[in-house]
């Protein structure tokens, strides 16, 4: 019987320090995501492009936030409606930290986004997101930057724009951190954000 | 939530004959900005007979295209299809990530809480072509890609 409680003790004695260690551990280890950690990586590490009211933007216009950028089309019926939508939900989970992160769209299609229509486009969204867009040569030479790949896909009396879909995330430091695929849940997307807000 | 009652329509168009008939649920078209070109329809379509979907119009433009959305790897596809098959008893979702009926070109802007009329040209194994009229509410821009009720999603 004693040597039974003993053995409990020890045991429960273990469990304790186990936990103890693993939270010493997580507290100082690099923070863990859900989304792809690309810290380091080499591209992705800057854009130079013009918001709807002609005012040109770089990353380090948004320093002291964790900043989202994605590429799109406003045309888009699919992806692009539903990826801010889900950055308007992280936006709310996000609570008192909300105002620490920004959302940018580049557009992919600057022949049809015009500003008038980005500008519109991400106020139905949320007034706060900003819509990026640039010659074409610009925003070519951005999306190669960035590992982007669009492509003009001709349809019987218009045109779709292929591209991807992923998310690049920066620290509030500007640095590039995440690269987050679509598929991606809303609260897994804002328990990200906020590890890299808090970290 | 607004705008999400259950749009049925029992298309019993096909009155007289032994054709597919089509059975269209939640119809919706996503609001669009001002000057903005472009926008998809979404719903269910049900036939009773294999059918398949050819073509779609609307009187708000001339170009009205089927498209399917796919993903590869992370790059966003869309591709315009010929057409939709309509499995018997099937239900097959127009769905945010998934087929489409693209209205382009667009002339004025759709605001929600609009409806706007669709046709849908069925053919049926026969190769005989129906149409059905499907009258869509428009739901915001910011619509979510599941409507309300608790579905299967992916």
């Amino acid at each position: 019987m004693l040597h039974l409680s003993m053995r409990r003790q020890l045991l429960l004695a273990g469990v304790v320090s186990c936990s103890l260690l693993l939270g010493a551990c997580k507290r100082s280890a690099a923070p863990v995501f859900h989304g792809n950690d690309i810290t380091g990586a080499q591209f992705a590490q800057d854009f130079r492009l013009t918001d709807p009211d002609g005012k040109e933007r770089t990353l380090a216009d948004f320093r002291g936030k964790a900043v989202a950028v994605f590429f799109g089309y406003t045309q888009c019926p699919d992806v692009c409606p539903t990826a801010l939508s889900r950055a308007v939900e992280v936006k709310r989970l996000l609570g008192p930290d909300a105002g620490r992160f920004q959302v940018v769209f580049v557009t992919v299609d600057p022949e049809r986004d015009t500003p008038v229509v980005l500008k519109a486009y991400m106020a139905a969204f949320d007034p706060g997101f900003i819509a990026l867009y640039g010659s074409p040569q610009r925003i070519a030479d951005t999306a190669t930057s960035y590992r982007v790949m669009y492509r003009k896909v001709p349809t019987a009396s218009s045109y779709s724009m292929d591209h991807t879909s992923s998310t690049f995330v920066y620290d509030p430091d500007g640095n590039l951190r995440l690269q987050l695929r679509h598929a991606m849940s809303a609260s897994d997307f804002a328990d990200d954000i906020r590890t890299l807000l808090h970290s | 939530m607004k705008s999400a009652i259950p749009f049925f329509i029992a298309a019993t168009l096909f009155a007289g004959s032994a054709q597919a008939e089509v059975s269209v649920k939640d119809a919706w078209v996503r609001a669009t900005v001002p000057q903005q070109k472009a926008t998809g329809a979404f719903m269910q379509l049900q036939a009773n007979s294999a059918a398949n979907l050819v073509a779609a119009s609307s009187p708000l433009t001339p170009d009205v295209e089927v498209h399917e959305m796919t993903m590869d790897g992370d790059v966003m596809r869309m591709r315009q299809i010929k057409e939709l098959a309509l499995p018997a008893g099937k239900t097959v979702e127009l769905k945010p990530g998934g087929y489409h009926i693209m209205l382009l070109n667009l002339k004025k802007q759709i605001r929600e809480g609009e409806t706007v009329p669709l046709t849908l040209v069925i053919k049926n194994k026969d190769g005989k072509e129906e149409s059905l009229r499907v009258m869509a509410p428009v739901r915001a821009l910011n619509a979510g890609a599941k409507p309300m009720e608790p579905h299967h999603h992916q």
